[in-house]
């Protein structure tokens, strides 16, 4: 069986609260980042202040949340990361969050080969039965990786979201165990 | 129409109150161990609950209230004989985007089909509305809840997501639905 | 839907710790049912030490992996035994290990309705592929009760046990979800 982890651009890893805390300083600072990811606006919290969370709530091991960073293979570079949430072990479902932190790869597939590594892991290694995920309207970039990898549109919460005065919609995307194996039958590679 | 002089808490049948805590554990320990009142409820597992159990859930969920700030939590008692009857709640309020989820049920089955659920919730959009001056609620709701699916669209929900197949009970998968409202919507209707 | 919390003799029941810490220290004082359950050494714990391990039994909160149920008969409510669960998120598999505390209650069905509700509970409720236990094979009677219940002996380690100055082996039981649908026989599910 070859390493669970490892993609063609990206590999998952462990989350070193330390390094990535610094990470997260730098990439909170970009509000184009933060509002495309976040639900509702964040302080800029210092790297301890972020250290000290993740070290009580990623580190270590828990049965409902796998967090993961998302490194660059031919540098290992620090990109991102993905946290997936099982909301329910009876109905084998999980909530996905992906994050690029470094803009110079945004658009280059790394989305995409991170989260096809992790909807493996979560079919053929945690057994679930589906994985969803939510996306904002104005994320269009977002919307067409999920698309690529599978994910199906299952609706959209009406001007959930509120910006600069507008009102944008929070879409609701899922993929079914079923749906990604014939998606990896159709890809021989 | 209503203004400041309308009470936000007590309706025809009904009224909101707070926890007691003496008396409301033993009630709601009892609903507990009804497992369609628990299906109906909760996409966890059902398990009956101890009243102890749910004396340190009913602190748990004050703290929350108190330290949170995106939580706001009522018993729903009968103004006949102040029995406890139901739950209902908005929660995970997002207050910059200005959203909040609805949570509401009648405990025994006996109270239920008697509009209790329907008086509870027309007071628990107006709060929402209203007093906490949110722009839209949000209900999750199972496919096989049928009450919960005719309350929601007598008050105008529109049904926004289908989570499919997102839940598995008795051998069958089931679908998890997503009806929001707007408070304009909601405005229309008064 | 069924009503997941009653079989035909028994029901499903969260006790009050003063309630269940009574009956767990009469239970603990009859060495014959301590023998049919565990294998540690029987040892006798004082009154106090079971009402405060009672009441600190769900200090933690519940967990997704763990369910602890008591059992009453249905036609005198009295509180005759327990089943626990301890599941195994990624492998979707439950471990049971239950009892019956009353010996009064002992030979009389009691028990392959416990079970039977047990097997309910986490085929539908929890949606698991397979449930397991283990046995001493000195205990006759569990074994009649599995069997008749739909459990297959799997296995044995030889002469694990030793008391009264005999070796025993210890029987290991599992049943499948789809073995499990089977005797349902056409039971609307």
């Amino acid at each position: 069986m070859k390493d669970v982890f490892t993609g063609k651009l990206v590999r998952l890893s462990a989350v070193d609260p330390e390094e990535m805390s610094k990470a997260f300083t730098r990439w909170n600072r970009d509000s184009e980042y933060t509002r495309l990811l976040m639900m509702s606006a964040q302080p800029l919290s210092s790297a301890k202040a972020i250290q000290k969370w993740m070290e009580k709530e990623i580190e270590g091991v828990s049965p409902t949340n796998f967090f993961f960073t998302i490194r660059a293979l031919d540098e290992n570079k620090l990109l991102g990361g993905l946290g997936l949430n099982v909301i329910s072990w009876a109905a084998r479902e999980s909530f996905i969050a992906i994050f690029i932190g470094e803009r110079e790869y945004w658009g280059k597939g790394c989305g995409t080969d991170a989260m096809n590594i992790v909807l493996r892991y979560a079919f053929t290694e945690l057994n679930l039965q589906r994985v969803s995920l939510g996306v904002f309207e104005y994320n269009p970039r977002a919307i067409r990786s999920y698309e690529k990898v599978g994910f199906q549109h299952e609706g959209r919460m009406r001007k959930y979201l509120n910006h600069e005065g507008k009102r944008w919609d929070l879409l609701y995307m899922g993929i079914l165990r079923e749906e990604w194996l014939q998606v990896q039958n159709g890809d021989k590679t | 129409m209503f203004d400041i002089q309308t009470q936000l808490f007590e309706g025809q049948d009904i009224r909101f109150g707070p926890i007691d805590h003496e008396k409301d554990p033993g009630i709601e320990s009892k609903w507990t161990h009804d497992s369609e009142f628990m299906r109906l409820m909760e996409v966890d597992p059902a398990r009956p609950l101890s009243a102890a159990m749910l004396k340190k859930q009913y602190e748990k969920l004050e703290k929350e209230v108190e330290e949170d700030k995106n939580l706001y939590h009522f018993m729903i008692r009968s103004k006949a004989d102040d029995r406890l009857i139901g739950k209902a709640a908005v929660q995970w309020i997002e207050w910059t985007n200005g959203n909040g989820f609805l949570r509401l049920g009648i405990g025994a089955a006996e109270d239920r089909g008697k509009g209790y659920g329907t008086q509870a919730l027309q007071m628990l959009l107006r709060f929402a509305f209203a007093e906490l001056n949110l722009f839209r609620v949000s209900a999750i709701v199972p496919e096989y809840n049928e009450g919960a699916l005719a309350l929601s669209k007598k008050f105008g929900f529109m049904q926004e997501v289908c989570r499919r197949r997102s839940l598995e009970r008795d051998g069958r998968r089931w679908d998890l639905f997503v009806f929001g409202l707007l408070s304009d919507e909601w405005r229309n209707q008064l | 839907m069924r009503d997941l919390f009653r079989g035909k003799l028994v029901r499903i029941t969260a006790e009050e710790p003063e309630t269940y810490a009574k009956s767990e220290i009469h239970w603990q004082r009859d060495s014959e049912f301590v023998r049919l359950a565990d294998s540690d050494p029987i040892q006798l714990s004082s009154a106090k030490k079971i009402k405060e391990w009672a009441e600190k039994r769900f200090e933690k909160g519940l967990k997704p992996d763990r369910y602890s149920f008591t059992v009453r008969t249905l036609d005198e409510d009295k509180l005759i035994g327990f089943f626990g669960l301890r599941i195994d998120l990624m492998h979707n598999e439950a471990l049971v290990g239950i009892g019956i505390g009353e010996r009064d209650f002992w030979g009389k069905g009691y028990g392959t309705d416990m079970m039977k509700l047990c097997l309910q509970y986490v085929f539908s409720e929890l949606c698991v592929e397979r449930v397991s236990l283990g046995l001493h094979e000195y205990n006759a009677r569990a074994l009649r009760s599995y069997e008749k219940c739909g459990f297959r002996l799997e296995g044995r380690t030889r002469k694990d046990i030793l008391r009264e100055g005999k070796r025993y082996d210890s029987l290991w039981m599992g049943i499948l979800r789809e073995e499990w649908l089977q005797m349902q026989n056409g039971d609307p599910i």
